[in-house]
């Protein structure tokens, strides 16, 4: 799950780390109310969206006073914002940051995620703050430093030292780092984050001397740890989510949404995505990861078939049930159940196999169903292929 | 011979009280697989369809000398779960659960480091011996002994594989299902280590999908430490950019974890990848007779 700049900041801010003083505002005169608050000689009104590249769509204003910041809030608050992350449709605009826009010195970058190959997390620092850390790990991969966090300790002050110096800080600002760093590490561990990223951390030049700042900064957190984080499940932007897909994760189903025109329910996460694969092998494309799972009842098919069914770009519906723990019959009754209530006008192709798979094509013949019938993974995608293109 | 389990193997079910633990405790036995204990923590002393109840793993293998769990027991408990099997000197914990944290996994594998204990999973379809030992939900009806091994990050195209190589006439040694998140116990290379040893197995299907590394680091190994033929799969060739695939693990990040990087160092290594799934067996088949 993700959350907005301006929620990540505040969760950061309650574990020691710096942030620039802001507050987020949903009207024009919200904003401008935060900006006489702040009163300061620069400000910055940012785009609230779940997507990076804000700035060069014009996501992202500097104001010299709040009436000016009250303009960029009008022009910002409502837009449909484009950027390399959000598609070609972007994203409307809902919410808006205004903060105390600061005097840049030098970039940083510094996160912690999971490194998969060693099971451990890892903080890693660079110089190269403000772009894209991909492109960094890419052509320069000796500009990242890495620490490797052993869980049963910690991150340690000497990690955070190595980082601090090794990334140039200047002595004044070291402990300021330190203590940051470990901030950025209680947070992933409190709040069980998968990514926690401050990028860029900046050096600013302030009338007080230098001073350390996230001026951005990005959360991810752990679906499968929200149990215990009610407050962080509370964050949570309905409006950045696609619908279905939230539809789908409250019924315990795992779907997402795709473009292409052949409706997809399989059981199992890995079938679901060779399914995918072999729609487009044979020429198709699919709207839709669907896996029902492995303890899908009747209701829950019933449920993920009128689910595709919602999907106006559907022109073919293709089920793939390899019946292990999860029978045949249950999903055939599921899917009778579904056809009874909606209108099924597009055609369905039907590859059953194991557990009760008799027993399924018992249930289908009985039915009256207008369905197409296929043996084997091959036959299914070829037949779900031609009849999304009409043959 | 076989890998992880065989007829001789005593396994213990934490969490056999649940539905879906005393479910396919039941479909294990009745495949000829030695339950001999389950757990149920305040429920000790009772049974459950004729397998014995204790309170703690401890005491499980205390009083029926289990040498393997398999773990049913909701999320938030299962990291417990497994440090409990592994305190009680279990040496294989397959846990099926799925939804574990990433911190708590992290945790868990630390806490497992230096002991003997080997965990599968979580978010596994468990382990297969052919009529010998079936340890977990895969549907046993699928598999049939014989020499080929299987590991896959994935349950369903793990019995697609075996039913493909079933179809064929070639049957199974072992079939192991690693699991589909980011943190797990036993990785492709640890299970493809095993099968190189294994007198009983001639050659081995490995079926990968997006995110992580696992399938290159297997890659490398299968190049430089395999003298058996191996063949492969990768799921996820159109899985968009920054989407979890139904599997917690299965997503590319930062464009990286991609099916196509994957085939490639697949390919460099050696190993003949299907191009669909409707052919791993054939694939298969077609190595052993053009080695």
């Amino acid at each position: 799950m993700n959350v907005h700049e301006y929620q990540a900041k505040e969760i950061l801010e309650t574990h020691g780390v710096n942030v620039p003083r802001g507050e987020v505002a949903s009207t024009p005169d919200e904003a401008e109310r935060v900006a006489r608050q702040l009163d300061c000689p620069t400000y910055v009104v940012k785009a609230q969206i779940h997507a990076g590249g804000r700035g060069k769509g014009g996501g992202v204003k500097l104001a010299t006073s709040a009436e000016m910041v009250r303009e960029h809030a009008e022009a910002i608050l409502g837009m449909q914002l484009v950027t390399h992350q959000t598609g070609p449709g972007g994203k409307r605009v809902r919410k808006c940051l205004v903060a105390e826009a600061q005097e840049i010195v030098r970039e940083l970058y510094l996160s912690i995620v999971l490194d998969r190959a060693s099971s451990r997390l890892v903080m890693m620092g660079s110089e190269e703050g403000g772009v894209d850390i991909e492109a960094v790990a890419a052509t320069s991969p000796e500009k990242i430093l890495n620490e490797v966090i052993d869980s049963s300790v910690g991150f340690q002050a000497f990690q955070a030292r190595k980082l601090a110096y090794g990334l140039n800080i200047p002595e004044n600002l070291i402990s300021k780092a330190t203590d940051m760093m470990s901030g950025l590490y209680n947070t992933f561990v409190d709040c069980d984050c998968l990514l926690a990223e401050i990028n860029p951390l900046a050096i600013t030049k302030t009338d007080n001397g230098p001073d350390l700042l996230a001026v951005d900064a990005k959360l991810n957190f752990d679906d499968n740890a929200l149990w215990r984080h009610k407050d962080i499940e509370a964050m949570r932007d309905p409006h950045e989510e696609n619908p279905r897909e939230l539809e789908a994760k409250k019924s315990g189903l795992s779907y997402i949404s795709l473009d292409g025109n052949i409706g997809c329910m399989v059981n199992g996460a890995g079938l679901a995505m060779a399914t995918m694969d072999l729609i487009k092998l044979h020429g198709g494309e699919p709207a839709n990861f669907l896996d029902v799972g492995g303890g899908v009842t009747t209701e829950g098919v019933e449920h993920a078939f009128r689910l595709i069914l919602a999907d106006e770009k559907v022109k073919a519906v293709l089920v793939n049930i390899f019946g292990g723990i999860v029978k045949c019959d249950t999903i055939a009754n599921g899917i009778i159940e579904a056809i009874k209530q909606v209108d099924l006008k597009v055609p369905l192709v039907v590859r059953l196999e194991g557990t009760n798979v008799e027993l399924a094509k018992g249930l289908f013949a009985n039915s009256g169903l207008n369905l197409i019938t296929a043996d084997g993974l091959t036959e299914s995608a070829q037949k779900a292929v031609a009849a999304a293109q009409g043959r | 011979m076989s890998i992880l389990v065989n007829k001789e193997t005593r396994v213990v079910v934490q969490g056999i009280t649940g539905r879906s633990g005393r479910f396919n405790a039941q479909q294990s036995v009745a495949y000829g697989t030695k339950i001999v204990a389950g757990t149920s923590p305040g429920k000790g002393g009772g049974e459950v369809d004729g397998i014995p109840i204790y309170n703690t793993v401890a005491e499980a293998v205390r009083m029926t000398g289990a040498d393997a769990s398999t773990i049913y027991v909701p999320a938030p408990f299962a990291p417990d779960a497994i440090m409990e099997a592994a305190d009680a000197g279990i040496g294989l914990v397959v846990c099926i659960t799925e939804g574990v944290s990433v911190l708590d996994m992290v945790k868990v594998k630390r806490y497992l480091d230096g002991k003997p204990t080997r965990l599968i999973g979580p978010n596994c379809p468990g382990v297969i011996t052919p009529d010998e030992c079936k340890i977990g939900v895969l549907p046993g009806s699928v598999f049939q002994p014989g020499k080929i091994g299987i590991v896959s990050r994935s349950g369903t195209l793990t019995y697609e594989a075996a039913y493909q190589l079933t179809k064929l006439g070639l049957g199974q040694s072992s079939c192991v299902g690693i699991g589909g998140d980011p943190v797990i116990g036993t990785s492709f290379v640890d299970v493809l280590a095993l099968f190189e040893e294994d007198s009983d197995t001639e050659a081995v299907v490995m079926i990968g999908e997006i995110g992580g590394t696992a399938e290159e680091t297997a890659a490398e190994f299968v190049k430089n430490n395999m003298s058996k033929p191996v063949v492969g799969f990768i799921a996820g060739q159109t899985a968009p950019p920054g989407k979890r695939m139904g599997h917690a693990g299965a997503i590319i990040a930062g464009g990286h974890g991609t099916a196509g990087e994957k085939i490639n160092a697949l390919t460099a290594a050696g190993i003949v990848v299907a191009e669909s799934p409707a052919t791993i067996g054939e694939t298969l088949l077609n190595t052993l007779r053009n080695p």
